[in-house]
């Protein structure tokens, strides 16, 4: 089936012409494979080098080594932050998720003086330059003679995240039928129920997105952090920190794991999607 | 309150129900009873207040002024889920987190019902979709999840059940099959269905009573044969249906009948058959109670004389004639293909004629236009 029949009757598409045509084709797969590339360089390199068998500074290759991603914690200082890092990350997460989905609630279904300068409002820690909201939060927490460390991160982050979770759970808010509620209470669900039964369940793909996107915000946070946690070391921190003399091999292996843990996240999230509408 | 309310049962009474929205009108003191067993149905035009009159019953809105019946108990201000009353909604909204099964389970659930899934199947049964308990909304037809949002709720065996444009998302066919499926369900269960629809021919095919609604008030409220053939606006004549609305002055009495004088042609009508309130009124006569007859032929009833044939349009099982008058007035007639050819052709001069009986008036101030420039396809695009 595969052989051709040569016919010299046929005539022949010049070689720059079938070029040109290919090239119109797959001009969207070029830049495709372009653009990607551009992106993932990065995360590969880095991935690479948690290989390095570096010794004091992670910028030459030296040789291939699995000790580094068998002994994570080795260099000083790095699990201590890591650690940090997710403990600031957790509880400014369910503060903001809690809190912004309760905003998000609050803007997207009731009428109330002021909701539409709330609903601005919200958008200005989006806007304000971090480095500008971790001083002023620096000086409030001076202000009010708190020092800076665990908690006033936590604060501070939580302070950024609403507002991405609030835009977030309001977009899955407005896209909720109206009607569904009312159905709910038309079949003898009180108000309760119906939140716990119908709101909720629907809504909750919003509020999980936006928890994921708060964890990572506050997770790599750096500027503000850098303002507001006073002696205390976070991950973001602790990779500035030993820029100056070398990033141990270490940081590269948090870095990968982490960056194969939200792939891992995003694939999982499409699995049980693809399932459901099934 | 919430046990007296829930349990309550008979006919439902509004009555004298306002409900404004700012300077907006929805529903301007309407007061109706629907009585317990009745198909009944709320017909009129997008915006004449028939949907807020629903959503009050159901108790998803509040009226301004007013209150809401059903047996003795008030219901005006009970919450929703403290009424005996469900409704099957226009888009469905079934719940899409939840599988058929759930979603008929939902009310059953909540009111504590013991034995869920016979009564599911049960209602699934009679609605002919029982394989489809573990779908999820999503992937059912248009006409599946119809008959899904119906089994929801009259599986609570509601008092009331109220339908909101239950079809009008559905192509023209499934609706004429749901229609019947409906009114056969409706006997089957013996509950009291309230349906709103703009659609006339469904509310025809379905109610036993009909409330013709326009601009917040109810026109004309009564079977289909009674609003059909003996209307008593202009509104319900030509929403309902078409008519030929003749100008005529009241011109005497003779014995049961009016005589009415049409542009100088007299013409006789029972008395009360007329809703005119003075001398001055429009003589109503539905396009295929009239006939067709050519100048020499005698004809019996009343006749009216000068007519001339300016459109035929074959449509197989009746001939449709546009008939120009002497005053400029054209006439719509339909005639029945009995003989198989259209026997008129255009320009012919002819008479017309109709059994007295046939013929309603309506008061001379009305705006014959009524009813007329509702145009069904903007309703739908809603």
């Amino acid at each position: 089936m595969n052989q051709k029949i040569k016919d010299a009757s046929i005539p022949t598409i010049p070689l720059n012409a079938r070029f040109s045509r290919w090239f119109g084709r797959n001009l969207l797969r070029i830049y495709m494979v372009i653009g990607f590339t551009y992106l993932f360089i990065p995360v590969a390199y880095t991935f690479a080098f948690s290989f390095n068998d570096s010794g004091k500074s992670n910028l030459i290759w030296k040789g291939f080594t699995l000790s580094n991603w068998q002994n994570p914690c080795g260099a000083p200082e790095v699990c201590n932050a890591l650690g940090n890092s997710i403990k600031i990350g957790l509880l400014a997460t369910i503060f903001s998720t809690i809190l912004g989905t309760m905003i998000a609630f609050a803007i997207g279904r009731y009428k109330f003086k002021g909701r539409s300068s709330s609903n601005l409002l919200i958008f200005l820690p989006m806007a304000t330059p971090e480095i500008v909201l971790g001083a002023s939060l620096l000086s409030l927490f001076l202000v009010f003679s708190i020092n800076p460390g665990f908690w006033p991160t936590v604060i501070a982050h939580v302070v950024f995240c609403i507002s991405f979770v609030v835009v977030t759970v309001k977009a899955r808010i407005a896209s909720l039928d109206p009607r569904l509620e009312q159905a709910a209470m038309d079949l003898y669900a009180n108000e309760l129920e119906t939140f716990r039964r119908v709101t909720l369940p629907l809504v909750a793909p919003g509020i999980a997105g936006a928890a994921l996107l708060a964890f990572s915000l506050s997770f790599d946070d750096f500027i503000i952090t850098n303002f507001n946690s006073g002696t205390l070391i976070t991950f973001p921190k602790f990779v500035y920190v030993s820029a100056a003399r070398g990033i141990p091999a270490q940081a590269n292996v948090i870095a990968s794991a982490m960056f194969f843990l939200a792939l891992a996240i995003v694939i999982a999230a499409q699995l049980v999607k693809r399932k459901k509408t099934r | 309150m919430t046990n007296e309310s829930i349990s309550a049962r008979g006919d439902l009474r509004l009555t004298r129900i306002t409900k404004s929205y700012g300077d907006f009108t929805a529903v301007d003191d309407l007061t109706l009873t629907i009585p317990k067993g009745s198909f009944f149905a709320l017909l009129g035009p997008s915006g004449c207040g028939k949907t807020t009159t629903l959503r009050m019953v159901a108790g998803l809105e509040e009226p301004t002024v007013g209150s809401i019946h059903l047996g003795d108990t008030d219901i005006t201000t009970t919450r929703p889920y403290q009424r005996p009353i469900n409704t099957v909604f226009q888009n469905y909204a079934l719940f899409p987190h939840l599988t058929i099964f759930e979603n008929i389970a939902f009310g059953l659930r909540r009111r504590g019902i013991k034995d869920v899934k016979e009564q599911v199947d049960k209602v699934l049964s009679l609605v002919e979709l029982p394989h489809l308990a573990e779908r999820k909304p999503t992937q059912l037809s248009g006409g599946q999840q119809q008959r899904i949002a119906l089994a929801r709720a009259i599986v609570n065996r509601p008092a009331l059940l109220l339908l909101d444009e239950p079809l009008g998302a559905l192509d023209l066919k499934l609706r004429r099959q749901m229609q019947i499926e409906l009114k056969w369900i409706q006997r089957e269960v013996g509950l009291t269905f309230v349906h709103v629809t703009h659609d006339q021919e469904e509310a025809m095919t379905m109610a036993d009573t009909i409330a013709v609604m326009n601009e917040g008030k109810i026109e004309q409220m009564g079977s289909p044969a009674d609003l059909y053939d003996n209307p008593e606006t202009a509104f319900v004549a030509n929403f309902l249906g078409q008519s030929n609305l003749i100008k005529g002055k009241i011109d005497g009495n003779d014995g049961d009948n009016l005589v009415v004088d049409l542009y100088g042609q007299k013409i006789s009508m029972p008395k009360k058959r007329s809703h005119a309130i003075d001398n001055s009124l429009y003589a109503g006569i539905r396009p295929e109670k009239f006939r067709i007859s050519r100048l020499a032929t005698p004809v019996k009833g009343n006749v009216l004389t000068g007519g001339r044939i300016e459109d035929v349009s074959y449509i197989g099982v009746s001939t449709q004639y546009v008939v120009a008058m002497p005053w400029g007035q054209e006439l719509m007639v339909f005639e029945q293909n009995d003989d198989g050819v259209a026997p008129f052709d255009k320009g012919d001069e002819v008479n017309i004629s109709w059994e007295p009986t046939f013929t309603f008036g309506l008061r001379g101030d009305e705006d014959i236009e009524a009813g007329t420039e509702v145009n069904p396809e903007e309703i739908e695009a809603e």
